[in-house]
């Protein structure tokens, strides 16, 4: 079919562009009414992702699995479909939206958070690989009376515009004041043997993962050097 | 994504047995998979999360021959970080550093790095024919853009690279992959015949069998010399290859040469370690013999060639 083939079949429809809209809202609204009103329910009649094993998911039933963790320094138990990532787990079921997605698909870094004491990508990690896990996210660095000294010095340094990829970015940057102090090397290092400095140009590389599209990138710099100097 | 049960066993017996049943797959740090899943490129039925299996899988050990052995689930994070692999295959660790961020690498494990799958574009694009996604569907890529895309080794089903930087250092060490087959029995297998070159059957990376299982990666005895892992990209972090080079060169000038970023996988060429002494022309014309380029990705011969005159001439400087 050619495209204006298309575009004519289309036009046969004879709905206007609000009918569309008008018509794709409710069929949004009407598939995500019964997820919302029986979550409960789902989770006792769907099959149980550690009592099959072996059976595989031919259906489309969700998997339900049984999980505990603690996040923040509070312990969790939750019942979670097994395809929830971690990033999905903190925002939608437990509403932790400090966290933020960006693109959900380990490019930008604004979902990063540090798991038993490792910055990841939590976009890209299944909730229920987490099993005994210790999380912790921006919420739980510091709070709006006592700030972690790497929030107020972002604050201070103007280490962000809109502000979205911001809480990646704090996970990223105390995360990398510990790893130049555990002596871990980078792309950036000279030396493989020597351990690395704590210079600009090993925590730029080092927070190449967390991307910043209102470009805050030398504020961010200065705010990681003030607090890394400060604790030196 | 597709619904998938989920398990994690303890063993590394319970792991095969659970991978014998059909759509099953492995996951370790799951960062090249799950990204895969959410795109319905892959659609396993069931998970069989392999972390917890324990025993050497998350260690790094010392071999009886004087080598390394790497296992499966060793972080990339600590491989790279490893003050043996630092001190003795130092190729190794660069090349490590040089891919992805600290948070994938962290979470990236030495299994799951050597089978990440391809970065084209159209095997990513589900409304495009990809031979390696869908068999038999047709290569976008072929006729498409194909800046980023293979110059050695393709075939007319498929000019897809291989992302990993670690593999093209484990193929220039002559590591070897040791794997559990479904049915229990150990084999290893040389790096130079783990993977594939697409021919007619793209879809196929490696020579695994479906549900076997690696447990470890080993590396020979170190080859000392001068280390060196060059990577190009379009960006100074945090980006693909656009060429990669790799190499070991002694203090005679002999040495040994790979390639990332311009076949379906690490490329490397007896011929081309042997004219190590000749210079990088001599080294980039037998590695790159038979290249088929196109408009877009011509430019990545004399960029092999000019990244390896680079690393030879710092190899001159000491």
């Amino acid at each position: 079919m050619s495209h204006l083939d298309h575009l004519n079949r289309l036009n046969d429809l004879k709905l206007s562009r609000r009918d569309l809209l008008i018509a794709s809202a409710v069929t949004a609204t009407a598939s995500a009414i019964p997820g919302l009103a029986s979550a409960d329910a789902v989770a006792e009649a769907a099959p149980q992702a550690n009592s099959t094993p072996a059976a595989g998911a031919a259906s489309s039933t969700p998997v339900m699995a049984s999980l505990k963790l603690t996040i923040n320094g509070q312990p969790r138990q939750l019942q979670v479909d097994t395809r929830t990532t971690l990033l999905d787990l903190l925002r939608e079921n437990l509403q932790l939206t400090g966290t933020k997605k960006g693109c959900d698909q380990g490019q930008c870094g604004a979902c990063t958070v540090i798991v038993d004491g490792r910055r990841i990508n939590s976009c890209l990690s299944l909730a229920v690989m987490h099993e005994g896990a210790k999380v912790t996210t921006i919420e739980g660095l510091g709070t709006p009376e006592k700030l972690h000294p790497m929030q107020a010095a972002f604050v201070k340094h103007d280490g962000y515009q809109c502000g979205y990829c911001t809480p990646g970015q704090i996970c990223s940057a105390v995360s990398v004041i510990d790893e130049i102090r555990q002596g871990l090397p980078s792309h950036a290092s000279a030396s493989l043997t020597e351990k690395p400095l704590l210079s600009a140009a090993e925590i730029r590389e080092r927070m190449s993962g967390n991307l910043c599209r209102c470009g805050a990138y030398s504020n961010i710099i200065d705010a990681i050097t003030e607090v890394a100097g400060a604790k030196a | 994504m597709k619904v998938f049960t989920y398990q994690r066993p303890g063993a590394t017996a319970e792991a095969l047995a659970a991978a014998r049943t059909p759509h099953t797959k492995f996951i370790a740090g799951g960062t090249n998979l799950l990204d895969l899943m959410k795109l319905e490129i892959e659609t396993p039925e069931h998970l069989v999360d392999v972390n917890s299996l324990g025993g050497h899988l998350d260690k790094i050990e010392a071999t009886p021959e004087g080598g390394l052995r790497v296992g499966a689930l060793v972080r990339n994070t600590d491989l790279a970080a490893d003050s043996r692999v630092r001190r003795d295959y130092a190729v190794l660790s660069r090349a490590l550093l040089a891919g992805a961020s600290q948070q994938l690498r962290n979470k990236a494990t030495t299994a799951g790095n050597l089978l990440q799958r391809t970065r084209c574009p159209y095997f990513y694009d589900t409304n495009m024919a990809c031979n390696k996604r869908q068999p038999g569907s047709g290569c976008s890529a072929i006729g498409g853009f194909t800046r980023n895309l293979a110059v050695l080794g393709t075939s007319d089903a498929c000019i897809a690279t291989h992302p990993s930087d670690m593999a093209v250092a484990m193929m220039l060490l002559d590591a070897s992959v040791d794997t559990l087959r479904p049915n229990g029995q150990a084999r290893t297998i040389p790096i130079a015949d783990f993977y594939r070159l697409p021919g007619n059957t793209p879809h196929l990376d490696t020579n695994l069998e479906p549900g076997e299982l690696i447990t470890s990666v080993t590396l020979p005895r170190p080859l000392g010399g001068q280390h060196f892992y060059r990577k190009v990209r379009d960006r100074s972090s945090y980006a693909f290859a656009l060429v990669a080079v790799a190499a070991v060169v002694l203090p005679d000038g002999s040495g040994r040469v790979a390639l990332g970023g311009v076949a379906h996988k690490p490329w490397r060429v007896a011929g081309a370690d042997a004219a190590m002494k000749n210079g990088a022309k001599a080294v980039s014309d037998r590695l790159l013999a038979g290249a088929k380029t196109t408009h877009d990705n011509a430019y990545k011969l004399p960029l092999v060639q000019r990244t390896l005159a680079s690393v030879l001439n710092d190899a001159k400087k000491g």
